[in-house]
């Protein structure tokens, strides 16, 4: 892989928290346009991985670069969005409200704020609910207007921890199509879930348990090379267990 | 920019929750008003109870604006102090006044024996006219360098009260504003954007700083003006310092907040940061405290907004009587300040 291609690249990452080591050595790239999936169940470190991405967080040893550039670097929040795993707004706001807000410390103002508001609700499907408060929202808009809020300022590398969790399928389906056409355009996608079924859709897996990345490559070369017919089989088969 | 963001964020937030605005605006003068109503009552009519007195002494008590009740036997009298129906009871033995009290209530204690020195003494002076020839006896007069003969409790307390007002509710609102950003994951969102740690601090002193001076130009307006607290200085001074007050205490509560995990460990925060305050705030004449003791005073930023307070309003002092305080209150809320940005770097190194 030529270093142009890559867009996030992680090297030897380890991180701590009171000596206790949560992510052992993590390496991995992810590629430019790349809708790229970390699999793996809740505690397996992936949230810790991508806030060190993000920028929120720092690894203990070991290297992070998004675009190049090694983070956490307060200049590259603007190239990133993040969606965190709890719906983080804030809930006597109404969520246009909520997106001026977060639109506005990323500098969107005036009609390009406007126009960033109605497509990114357009996109969540809330457009009818924009002036609405945040408490009044039910669990899976709330996550819908959280995905809406990372897109606001069109960012280049998108983090998504567990984005689909309470959406219906419906509505799932159309929030993955969109992930396919922000990658179209240029966007790059680092999406965490421990939903098998939405890895397939991922262009590539990563699959993290424990603190070790245990195993990367599209969904059909990982399956290929377990010889397993679904992804949760080849995940048990890299996890050590035989089926 | 970014900070314009913050404040405007902030003051929607308030806008939508009104019950802490209320509880902000409307808690306070709630407060005041039934402080007023306690502390500046009439003064207090001792209720003293006679055993076989002449009636000339009698008729002096009740002049004095003393309730006299007179009982037949010290037996009576005895049981009528036991019941508290009355604070003390008087009788004379062998020529001297003899007066017990009930005791238990060291402010009617007070008021019994001012009523006594006042009518027992205007009786020794008219004795003292009869029997000297030449002496008049002279009864002092008094000034005053600062307040009246008519000023009450309440004037005396209401400085440090607005004070303590304007400090309590805005350290309590801040530190919780502050800590549900944490615990909601707001702020973990706020630092996934190009936002600084020093333009959440500042962000959120300038949009609670707008609701504050809006509170302390109410409450001071209110005691001064509807509840008629007495007041010598300037207004704006009073302004001044209640601004300082809350700027130290939002600073102070949202770097104390970073200590707490919870709502209720907020709460905790009460008894162990503002109740000291409240002791050392001079509600209570602290001359006689122990020297060792003496030294917490200087470090509660409330002592500081107090004195000047009173300051002002009771002895109308100007900015040399209150520069220090100032001083103190705005390093204060820096330093606090400062505390709080590095606090933050626990959750974002940058």
């Amino acid at each position: 892989m030529s270093s142009q291609e890559v867009c996030i690249r992680t090297q030897g990452v380890t991180r701590k928290f009171h000596d206790k080591e949560v992510l052992h050595g993590i390496s991995l790239e992810v590629r430019h346009n790349e809708i790229f999936g970390l699999l793996g169940p809740s505690g397996s470190g992936k949230t810790t991985l991508v806030k060190m991405i993000a920028g929120i967080d720092e690894a203990t040893s070991g290297e992070v670069e998004v675009l190049g550039i090694r983070m956490p670097k307060l200049s590259m929040m603007n190239r990133i969005g993040y969606m965190a795993q709890s719906d983080a707004m804030y809930n006597e706001l109404t969520a246009k409200e909520n997106l001026e807000f977060f639109g506005a410390l990323f500098g969107l103002k005036g009609a390009t704020m406007k126009r960033r508001i109605e497509e990114v609700m357009a996109l969540v499907n809330l457009t009818d609910h924009l002036k609405r408060p945040v408490n009044a929202y039910s669990g899976g808009m709330k996550r819908r207007l959280s995905l809406a809020i990372a897109l606001m300022h069109e960012p280049e590398v998108l983090i998504l921890d567990e984005p689909t969790v309470g959406i219906d399928p419906v509505l799932r389906k159309s929030i993955w199509d969109e992930f396919e056409d922000l990658s179209q355009k240029g966007t790059t996608i680092l999406v965490t879930t421990h939903v098998m079924d939405e890895a397939d859709k991922c262009h590539r897996l990563g699959m993290v348990r424990d603190g070790h990345l245990i195993a990367v490559g599209t969904p059909e070369a990982l399956k290929q090379e377990t010889g397993s017919a679904t992804i949760e089989e080849a995940f048990l088969h890299y996890g050590g267990v035989r089926v | 920019m970014r900070i314009r963001a913050v404040i405007v964020r902030i003051a929607r937030q308030f806008i939508h929750d009104q019950r802490t605005m209320a509880l902000l605006v409307v808690a306070p003068l709630l407060v005041l008003s039934l402080m007023y109503l306690v502390f500046n009552g009439d003064t207090y009519q001792p209720k003293i109870g006679t055993v076989q007195l002449p009636a000339a002494i009698t008729e002096k008590l009740t002049a004095a604006d003393a309730k006299v009740t007179a009982y037949d036997t010290v037996e009576v009298a005895e049981a009528a102090l036991a019941d508290q129906e009355i604070d003390a009871f008087i009788r004379l033995d062998q020529g001297t006044a003899q007066v017990k009290l009930e005791g238990s209530d060291p402010s009617k204690n007070r008021a019994v024996m001012l009523l006594m020195q006042k009518t027992l003494q205007g009786q020794a002076a008219s004795a003292g006219v009869a029997g000297s020839s030449n002496g008049q006896a002279v009864a002092p007069e008094f000034q005053y360098l600062h307040g009246s003969a008519d000023m009450s409790s309440f004037d005396s307390f209401s400085p440090v009260l607005i004070g303590l007002f304007a400090f309590f509710f805005v350290f309590l609102i801040a530190g919780v504003s502050f800590l549900r950003e944490r615990t909601s994951g707001t702020l973990e969102r706020l630092l996934a954007t190009p936002l600084r740690r020093w333009e959440i601090v500042v962000g959120y002193m300038a949009g609670f700083g707008i609701f504050t001076s809006l509170q302390a130009v109410l409450i001071a307006g209110f005691t001064v003006y509807a509840l008629g607290s007495l007041m010598v200085g300037s207004f704006g001074y009073v302004l001044l310092i209640m601004l300082l007050l809350s700027l130290t205490a939002l600073s102070f509560g949202t770097l104390l907040s970073a200590f707490a995990n919870t709502e209720f460990q907020m709460i905790q925060f009460i008894p162990i940061v503002i109740v000291p305050q409240v002791f050392f705030s001079g509600l209570f004449d602290l001359e006689s405290i122990s020297p060792w003791l003496r030294w917490i005073t200087h470090i509660t930023p409330l002592k500081y907004g107090a004195d000047a307070l009173r300051g002002i309003m009771i002895r109308g002092e100007g900015w040399s009587g209150i520069a220090l305080d100032v001083y103190v209150l705005a390093g204060l809320s820096l330093v606090f300040m400062l505390a709080n940005v590095l606090a933050l770097q626990k959750h974002r190194k940058i």
